[in-house]
């Protein structure tokens, strides 16, 4: 192959390739669009110049590493949400339960961190398998009701978050409480247990910047997500039970145990989140510490199509959107629910549309 | 203290529930998941806030939540109805956008005026909504389950195709069920936020969700719903009181542990309506 045909063929392909993608994902690039054009619309009406508002939307989150930084840090715990959610979705499960799975598995990590004091090559791994069980034990629950009897899995895992919440609020204010303290939270996990910052060994990241170990791990949770959906026997089967159950339980697989597992391993990739921020920022349990990335990562997962790789951008965009909304607060002094309810009208549209996408097709 | 003097905070706590649980049921009936009843509570509240410090009368307070509620409603509504979204999705989009938009127009912090309270002898004096509750609960009931509007909703909640071989339109039925839990759950929220005269962010803390599990409690029946609300009303008064030196997290799981043992169909027999959820394709 020469050089000319090489000329010709790559812009045509590169062309198709964009028309196949923009044809897939116009839901998605058209309810994120419409999403900032409706904040500048806000704007506009609050006779403020939309303009200031893109601008410092991109200020705040790309003008330096340190800034960059921590929007990843942001990310980090609705890159795991958001794959826990999109892997329960795979298979037609909803979990909206990543909120108590992650509060207890956080408080799973503080536990190990605070009383085992082991070298870091050891307690480190050993913490974040025990969260992860944690995680994932909330999460087998009502994935076991859904089996075995039928129930319903949202309603479950929403009864579920109630509980965990309730039950690690027990244990911080009645016997985990750390003394002499006002603040709900236990005391400080071990140095050994703790996650180190990416400033410390990447020169071009200040040291003070909160991004951390948590966010790496979270990319190779993607990357194995990814391979483990398309590449692996079970993903396989988690694929084939979620599209059809009838069929799949006909070729052999039993569909109750893949939604038992399924709902385990969800709960152990949400139960992440709450690692990333015992481990990796701050050290220690504090009631109620999760700022909704459960319900966050359903609109991840949603706008990211269930694809790992789509998940991760998605992810990105709202962790965009969290670091901002302080900055958007403080210097144009527009109130941070404008982000959430453009979240929420974001949602919908993207639904409605997806919609509008399969009648077409 | 005595349980006897629980008796009015009960009553105060189950009256928002109850009228919360009632509107699911109307929707859930119809066949549409309701995630929603959260978010359309705490826009009630907030509706009722604006409207009375805007205006200065409460009845207009009233009336612009129900607006407001049935306008919220109506969004759930067209997504899952019109274009067949997923129902849980757009529940959850739906409380997102209600926290989200009553955190943007955050109204002033100052008093409001309560909802007009009647006196009545031995029970005692509360806001007209708590004598509303039942009389609104057995209407719900006849309603469902006497007439032949009820039973044509639940004829939508029942199956994707009944309705149609009647040549009726399920989606109307739907409608209907869908707006009705917007009024009531609403009006929930305004006994909320007259209860405590004003209007905080998040104020009805996971009450709809309480509401939900009473839907579910109960049966998807009206009468044993608002059962369920007072059950569930009497375990958070227990905990406000402070009675026996029970955990007060252990009485707040109540709902949702009794919940999940009852869909479990480990107590009693529970049987959703049997397209809940379900859109014909």
């Amino acid at each position: 192959m020469n050089i000319r045909t090489i000329s010709v063929k790559l812009p045509i392909y590169t062309f198709i390739q964009i028309r196949k993608l923009l044809n897939n994902c116009y839901p998605q690039l058209l309810a994120t669009c419409g999403f900032f054009l409706l904040c500048g619309l806000v704007l506009l009406l609050r006779r403020q110049n939309p303009l200031e508002f893109y601008t410092t939307i991109f200020v705040s989150g790309f003008s330096s590493f340190d800034e960059f930084g921590s929007v990843l840090f942001n990310t980090t715990p609705l890159i795991f949400t958001g794959l826990a959610v999109a892997i329960g979705y795979r298979c037609g499960l909803f979990n909206i339960g990543c909120e108590g799975q992650l509060n207890v598995a956080a408080f799973a990590a503080t536990l190990v961190g605070m009383y085992l004091d082991l070298p870091s090559i050891l307690l480190v791994p050993l913490c974040i398998g025990i969260a992860m069980i944690a995680g994932a034990a909330w999460g087998t629950v009502p994935g076991f009701l859904k089996a075995k009897f039928g129930a319903h899995e949202v309603i479950n895992t929403i009864m579920m978050n109630f509980i965990a919440v309730a039950l690690t609020n027990f244990l911080v204010t009645s016997v985990f409480q750390e003394p002499n303290q006002m603040i709900p939270h236990t005391s400080q996990i071990y140095e050994n247990a703790r996650l180190s910052r990416l400033g410390s060994y990447i020169p071009f990241i200040p040291e003070t910047n909160l991004l951390n170990d948590s966010f790496i791990i979270a990319c190779v949770c993607v990357i194995l997500c990814f391979i483990f959906l398309k590449y692996t026997r079970w993903g396989y089967e988690l694929r084939f039970v979620g599209n059809a159950p009838d069929v799949a339980a006909y070729g052999g697989i039993n569909p109750g145990i893949v939604i038992v597992w399924v709902m385990a391993l969800s709960g152990g990739i949400a139960g992440l989140a709450g690692v990333a921020d015992v481990m990796g920022y701050r050290y220690r349990f504090l009631d109620s510490f999760s700022s909704g990335w459960g319900f966050t990562g359903i609109a991840v997962a949603l706008l990211g199509r269930n694809h790992p790789f789509g998940v991760f951008a998605a992810a990105l965009l709202f962790g965009l959107l969290n670091k901002v909304a302080l900055d958007i607060e403080l210097l144009l002094n527009v109130p941070r629910g404008l982000f959430l309810a453009g979240q929420g009208l974001l949602i919908i549209g993207l639904v409605c549309l997806e919609k509008i996408q399969k009648k077409n097709k | 203290m005595t349980i006897i003097d629980l008796i009015p905070s009960t009553i105060r706590m189950t009256t928002p529930l109850g009228y919360v649980a009632l509107g699911g049921i109307y929707s859930e009936r119809s066949g549409v998941i309701n995630i929603a009843l959260e978010g359309l509570m705490l826009t009630g509240a907030y509706g009722y806030v604006v409207g009375t410090q805007t205006t200065g009368s409460v009845w207009m307070g009233l009336f612009f939540a129900i607006g407001l509620g049935i306008l919220f409603a109506l969004l759930h509504a067209v997504a899952t109805i019109t274009f067949h979204a997923e129902q849980i999705v757009t529940g959850v989009a739906v409380n997102i956008l209600a926290i989200g938009v009553t955190d943007y127009l955050t109204p002033a912090y100052e008093r409001v005026e309560g909802l007009p309270e009647w006196k009545l002898p031995v029970i005692g004096t509360y806001s007209f909504l708590v004598y509303l509750l039942p009389i609104i609960m057995i209407a719900s009931h006849i309603l469902l389950f006497k007439t032949s509007w009820g039973l044509r909703l639940r004829a939508a909640g029942e199956s994707t195709e009944a309705l149609k071989t009647l040549s009726l339109s399920r989606a109307n039925w739907q409608f209907f069920g869908v707006i009705m839990s917007g009024i009531l759950a609403s009006i929930g929220g305004c006994y909320l936020a007259s209860d405590v005269h004003y209007f905080s962010e998040g104020m009805t803390a996971g009450r709809g969700y309480v509401a939900l599990a009473a839907v579910i409690f109960g049966n998807w029946r009206p009468l044993y719903g608002v059962a369920a609300c007072l059950l569930f009303g009497f375990a958070s008064s227990l905990e406000l009181a402070d009675l026996w030196n029970i955990p007060d997290q252990v009485l707040k799981i109540i709902p949702h542990v009794l919940t999940m043992i009852v869909l479990a169909g480990l107590v009693g027999k529970s049987r959703p309506p049997a397209a809940l959820g379900k859109m014909e394709s």
